[in-house]
């Protein structure tokens, strides 16, 4: 399929802003985006914006709009909501707007604000994005859901806490370098392993932290780019989206994400890649056991794998295989409707040279895959970026 | 939230209470909770009731410590999905060391009132 140009990129910094308004941060990272692809509000066609529970946070619905009048366009505009996956689908539904030709340039990015919620009403939030009747009912937490899929798989596979715990040192580790990460602190194995516990087998530092912050990126069609000479050296060549049942009870195997690897073998497809063509990746860590069933699931590595991978060194960045270099969701953080675009943004500025972590990427390295998931991944994008020569 | 009535789930949980629960199966034999209409797994519309298995096994279970405000004060409680034998139920264990639930587990279901405001959750029950 064509490619579609990626011209620009913004994001604010993660973290606890209670009291800055969600219309603010995105325009912070939405502005910046135009900026940095040299494109004016007045060409955008449409924007794409993610965002999961705006409604309960700023008691706001009807975002899109709002949200296109603080990047000073009225352009036609939605939210998309798909909970954690918000704005992996608002860029998969802006790579289509271009492909289809209907658009030239959009907006596809994603806010949140959930910190002035407390922990209780993050919780409350978060839960939402399991099935209320069947799993919300029964006590299932946003953790505790994740946790059940840890320990199935530690029960099919083997693995344990402490491989866990190598992911969040790891990831950690990644952003110590990000001053756009909420959390820039080193720690240690014993450290995960020793936190307060949230949901058995996991400690806090299995968790992704509750943040604010706002994501954005500006896509182009080639022929645009190509008129108006943007600096646009990172195209999309390749766009999948899965889904599966929102309950966990209803799905065949609790150790495995088919939503994942739907949207992966689709999006390769597309790129017309192998998953071994693959130098990069940022994949969905909301929590440790998330990162291991999407490098799994995206055919990095076989079932049964990933769980040691970490331990063994291969996806910290000096490993053949880093992932997420930007420190992902667990030290990043998780502003659930801005988390798939900015996966995105940090592929994009890795392979271009402009993150930084950027000099953990090989320079031969050509390929990078982000993959979002939404709920305990009832919903999955993935996103193939390639530099173009 | 108990001002809400959920249908028929809510008669679900009713039957499942009086140790008459009761499950969906399409002509495939997937396992299904009230209330569907098709089969989320082959779009069969042709649904029958079935009576639940006396007892299943823990197939996954988590300790919570940190609830959602309407389990704040059953916290922490365990949470486990069980496997009757052709559907999979979520609820809470109760009635075992919870430092001693595993998989593999003998639980019955059923219903009763959560500790945090009376809701009714499915609760599991170690099978005598």
């Amino acid at each position: 399929m064509s490619q579609v140009r990626l011209a620009g990129t913004g994001m604010t910094s993660f973290g606890s802003h209670p009291d800055r308004t969600g219309r603010d941060m995105f325009a912070e990272a939405g502005l910046a985006a135009l900026e940095d692809a040299g494109v004016p509000a007045a060409d955008v066609d449409e924007l794409f914006y993610g965002n999961f529970v705006g409604t309960l946070s700023e008691e706001q619905g009807h975002q899109g709009p709002l949200m296109a009048e603080a990047l000073g366009t009225t352009a036609p505009s939605r939210r998309i909501e798909s909970a954690c996956a918000s704005s992996g689908l608002a860029v998969r539904d802006a790579v289509r707007a271009i492909r289809s030709g209907e658009a030239d340039v959009v907006v596809a990015g994603g806010m949140e604000r959930m910190t002035n919620m407390g922990t209780a009403g993050a919780t409350k939030g978060l839960a939402g994005a399991a099935d209320d009747l069947y799993e919300v009912r029964s006590g299932v937490t946003f953790p505790g859901a994740y946790a059940l899929m840890a320990r199935a798989y530690f029960d099919e596979y083997g693995g344990t806490h402490e491989d866990l715990a190598h992911i969040a040192v790891k990831n950690h580790d990644n952003a110590l370098v990000n001053d756009h990460a909420h959390l820039q602190q080193e720690i240690t194995v014993e450290d995960a392993l020793e936190a307060p516990e949230i949901a058995s087998p996991f400690t806090l530092y299995d968790s992704c932290p509750i943040s604010d912050g706002a994501s954005a990126l500006v896509l182009a069609s080639p022929e645009y780019a190509d008129e108006h000479d943007l600096e646009a050296s990172v195209a999309i060549t390749g766009a999948g989206h899965g889904g599966d049942t929102m309950a966990l009870h209803d799905r065949q195997s609790l150790s495995k994400t088919p939503a994942t690897r739907e949207a992966a073998e689709e999006a390769y497809d597309d790129a017309d890649i192998e998953p071994s063509d693959v130098a990069i990746a940022e994949v969905h860590d909301c929590f440790t056991i998330a990162e291991v069933l999407a490098l799994e699931a995206l055919g990095l590595y076989s079932y049964g794998e990933a769980i040691g991978a970490a331990r063994r060194g291969e996806t910290r960045r000096d490993g053949d295989l880093p992932v997420n270099l930007s420190g992902g969701l667990k030290a990043k953080g998780h502003p659930v409707g801005a988390t798939g675009a900015a996966q995105v943004a940090a592929i994009a500025t890795l392979l271009d040279g402009t993150h930084p972590r950027a000099d953990a990427v090989s320079d031969d390295a050509t390929i990078g895959v982000a993959q979002n998931a939404g709920g305990t991944v009832a919903s999955a994008t993935v996103h193939v970026l390639e530099v173009m020569d | 939230m108990t001002d809400v009535t959920n249908g028929e789930y809510d008669a679900f949980l009713e039957a499942l209470a009086e140790g008459e629960g009761y499950y969906l199966t399409c002509e495939n034999d997937h396992g299904l909770l009230p209330p569907r209409r098709a089969c989320p797994h082959c779009g069969d519309r042709d649904l029958t009731e079935r009576d639940l298995p006396q007892s299943g096994e823990i197939v996954t279970h988590t300790t919570v410590f940190v609830p959602t405000p309407q389990f704040e004060d059953d916290a922490p409680y365990v949470t486990a999905v069980v496997d009757f034998d052709g559907v999979r139920l979520t609820g809470i264990v109760r009635g075992i060391e919870q430092a001693d639930v595993a998989i593999g587990d003998r639980v019955t279901a059923t219903v009763e009132s959560n500790e945090t405001d009376s809701e009714q959750t499915i609760v599991f029950r170690p099978a005598e």
